[in-house]
């Protein structure tokens, strides 16, 4: 970087031999290369490989065979992929409003410097740090019937006569997740908000203040406003990774019971590693990609 | 100092593109080495671990060529299969639940292995029913590697407590449904013992331990091309029905319904449950002082069966090291590894004509539970584990209606598995 200014503020001086263009031009090319490599081989080759697979019967082993438009029409019969659609829409739905909540309620309670606050600010965001399959697994076992801690402690209080089925109707196992996945990620939602909340200057404030706006005044006309950017941002991020959905029901729920929280990506999952229909499981993923760039465009439209 | 720069970033370059390269083509890149030892891969799944670990630790004691095995849980070892092929990148030696043989063998997943068997001296006394779905097309893929039968246990001391003759296990299906009740009505007061359990989540556990007493009973859940489902039919109803009538008079461990698999064989070595449907491979891993009945899974009214299930075991058909690979193969069927590792450890042997030997006769239970590897059965179908095994498969539900739900759905779900057996 630093090269390049100096470069530049010394051409006047000389007359820039074609050579020496040629030669900056390779240079940028160069400090590109590497990002460009990684994207090249990380992203975009495995997403031509996707639509390409989506094109073909694919199997385990073996040569590929052309088949388009197969591998996309069969989605219309895959009654547990429309299910799952429906499912997973109601799920971000739910998440989303909770999580935003719970993490701007989290983020107004710590968004102030007092002593101690530093606890607080930690213990929200210690989750996040769990592993998410790791989490799954910590509930299951927690929830568990059978030697799990949560119910001996729920029925030693009183709270409940006998164990509850955390996951074993479909709205407890649906409640059971969303529990999951706030304690997992309000931690994090919570920072997000937070240097959103400590962007705002304290002059708005002491302005608004001065003017004899109260609190809910002020919440509602100049925290909530200029959260905006930052809300957005979390509500892009929650919507994306709920709408792909997949670990917390894989462990935690395992599509259960009765197909009651099966997610699109589980769907996806199934078909290629237990059917193993490769070319499939890529179809309803590039279906997946483009439903979720154009959802993604349009909020970003809507929320700019 | 900028031509430092450039050449660093070309470096770079060169070496980020050389990893890429390298990655792709690092699964055939290894060259076979000509002489020395030789560690070859295998991966089992944790069902059958134990007997795995036992084989493959006497290989590695007695011979210079070594294996490294790697257990994966038993619920992920499908789709870390797939994926590996997928890769190219399976072990050199991997087992694989029986069930699942022939759809392995029909994606070409295993090397045919048909004139190195030809070979063996005792080629006709490999387990029949693990040999048959190793075949396709009249060419052969596997060997037997593990034999887990379905029986039934029964906690002697819990009978005694409960009043039953502790020497008597259940003769019929309808046996099994009163005494287990017994042992609820007599024990289960303070909610820690039961009168049994199934795996009620659980599309493997049904198929394992329901499918038996329609066999025994002399009918069958499926035509024998594995094409159409036969799961509405009386025979199986019939079975349902004796389920749901236990779980519904709450004679089934309170978690029965939410079990879905990796638990399910917990109960019984706790000592909390009376009599339930168990894998034979478990006996040898019970507790040594616990009292334990075994006996056939029977029928609503009699007959008895199994469902021979376990795991084979074959050479990918991605190996460098096939030699080797069938080197060890062929020593885990082999007199030695067969009865001074499985029999020693009360399992069922791959080969008929070991039956008896030194340690079987020892625990009349191991003889009775090898003599029903001819009675037994395991069934055959090329999309076996997507219909009954997956969790979001058409078998599970339809079980479930049956034994906890609307068993008025279960002729339209049968339908289903019928739809899932022919894609």
């Amino acid at each position: 970087m630093t090269l390049t200014i100096t470069r530049s503020g010394r051409r006047p001086a000389h007359t820039p031999p074609p050579a020496r263009w040629r030669s900056r031009k390779v240079q940028g090319w160069l400090y590109a290369a590497p990002t460009a490599v990684i994207v090249g081989v990380l992203f975009l080759a495995p997403l031509v490989l996707v639509v390409w697979m989506s094109l073909n019967r694919w199997p385990l082993l073996g040569p590929a065979t052309f088949n388009a438009p197969a591998n996309y029409l069969k989605i219309a019969d895959n009654p547990l992929f429309i299910d799952a659609v429906l499912f997973t829409l109601k799920y971000t739905a739910i998440t989303t409003v909770l999580l935003s909540a719970v993490a701007l309620g989290l983020a107004l309670l710590v968004q102030d410097r007092r002593p101690g606050i530093g606890f607080f600010r930690t213990a929200f965001f210690l989750p996040g740090a769990v592993g998410f399959a790791a989490a799954g697994l910590l509930f299951y076992g927690m929830l568990n019937n059978d030697f799990g801690p949560i119910d001996p402690m729920l029925q030693a209080l009183g709270i409940t006569d006998e164990p509850v089925k955390w996951i074993g109707t479909p709205n407890m196992a649906l409640f059971s997740t969303i529990t999951l996945v706030i304690w997992r990620f309000a931690g994090f939602n919570m920072l997000i908000l937070l240097t959103g909340l400590q962007a705002i200057p304290a002059e708005v404030y002491e302005a608004a203040k001065s003017d004899g706006a109260n609190r809910w005044q002020i919440f509602t006309r100049i925290t909530m406003p200029l959260l905006r950017p930052t809300m957005a941002l979390m509500l892009i991020l929650s919507v994306t990774g709920s709408l792909l959905a997949f670990d917390q029901f894989f462990v935690f729920t395992n599509g259960g019971p009765d197909n009651s929280t099966v997610s699109m990506v589980m769907v996806v999952y199934r078909d290629a590693f237990f059917r193993f229909d490769l070319g499939g499981a890529a179809a309803l993923s590039v279906v997946l990609l483009a439903a979720l760039i154009g959802l993604n465009a349009l909020m970003m439209r809507r929320l700019r | 100092m900028r031509r430092r720069l450039a050449g660093i970033s070309l470096l770079g370059v060169l070496t980020l593109t050389a990893a890429a390269c390298g990655s792709a083509g690092g699964g055939g890149g290894s060259a076979q080495p000509s002489d020395g030892p030789v560690t070859i891969t295998m991966w089992t799944r944790a069902a059958t671990q134990a007997q795995s670990e036992r084989l493959v630790q006497a290989y590695n004691s007695s011979h210079k060529n070594q294996v490294k095995l790697t257990v994966i849980p038993t619920d992920n070892y499908q789709p870390r299969i797939a994926a590996a092929a997928g890769a190219k990148q399976l072990p050199d030696v991997f087992a694989a639940d029986v069930i699942f043989v022939p759809n392995y063998t029909s994606q070409g997943l295993f090397l045919d292995v048909t004139d190195k068997i030809a070979a063996l001296p005792y080629k006709d006394k490999l387990a029949p029913s693990h040999m048959k779905l190793g075949t396709l097309d009249g060419r052969q893929y596997t060997l037997p590697h593990t034999l887990d039968l379905s029986v039934w246990f029964w906690n002697k001391d819990l009978y005694e407590k409960a009043g039953l003759d502790p020497e008597q296990g259940p003769k019929t299906l309808k046996e099994f449904a009163e005494q287990a009740t017994t042992i609820q009505e007599k024990l289960g007061k303070d909610g820690k013992v039961h009168g049994t359990f199934f795996g009620g989540n659980c599309g493997g556990c049904y198929v394992f331990t329901f499918w038996p007493s329609v066999w025994a009973a002399g009918a069958q859940v499926m035509n024998p091309e594995g094409t159409t489902s036969l799961n509405d039919q009386a025979a199986m109803t019939d079975v349902f029905k004796i389920y749901r009538g236990l779980y519904e008079n709450k004679v089934t461990g309170p978690t029965t319904k939410e079990e879905q698999g990796p638990t399910w064989t917990g109960f019984f070595p706790k000592g909390e449950i009376g009599v339930m449907p168990m894998p034979s491979t478990t006996l040898g891993l019970m507790p040594a002082e616990m009292k334990i009945g075994v006996t056939p899974i029977a029928g609503p009214d009699g007959g008895e069966s199994t469902f021979v299930g376990g795991d084979s075991v074959g050479i990918s058909a991605t190996t460098q090291h096939s030699d080797a690979a069938w080197d060890f193969l062929s020593w885990t069927v082999s007199d030695e590894a067969q009865v001074e590792v499985m029999a020693k450890n009360k399992d069922v042997l791959a080969r008929t004509d070991l039956a008896a030997n030194k340690y079987s006769a020892e625990d009349p239970r191991v003889v009775m539970i090898n003599s029903l590897v001819a009675k037994g059965q395991t069934p055959f179908a090329l999309r076996f584990g997507q219909t009954f095994n997956d969790p979001q498969g058409p078998w599970l539900r339809l079980a479930r209606e049956a034994v906890f739900g609307d068993a008025a759905k279960v002729p339209q779900l049968n339908a289903e598995i019928t739809k899932s057996l022919q894609q």
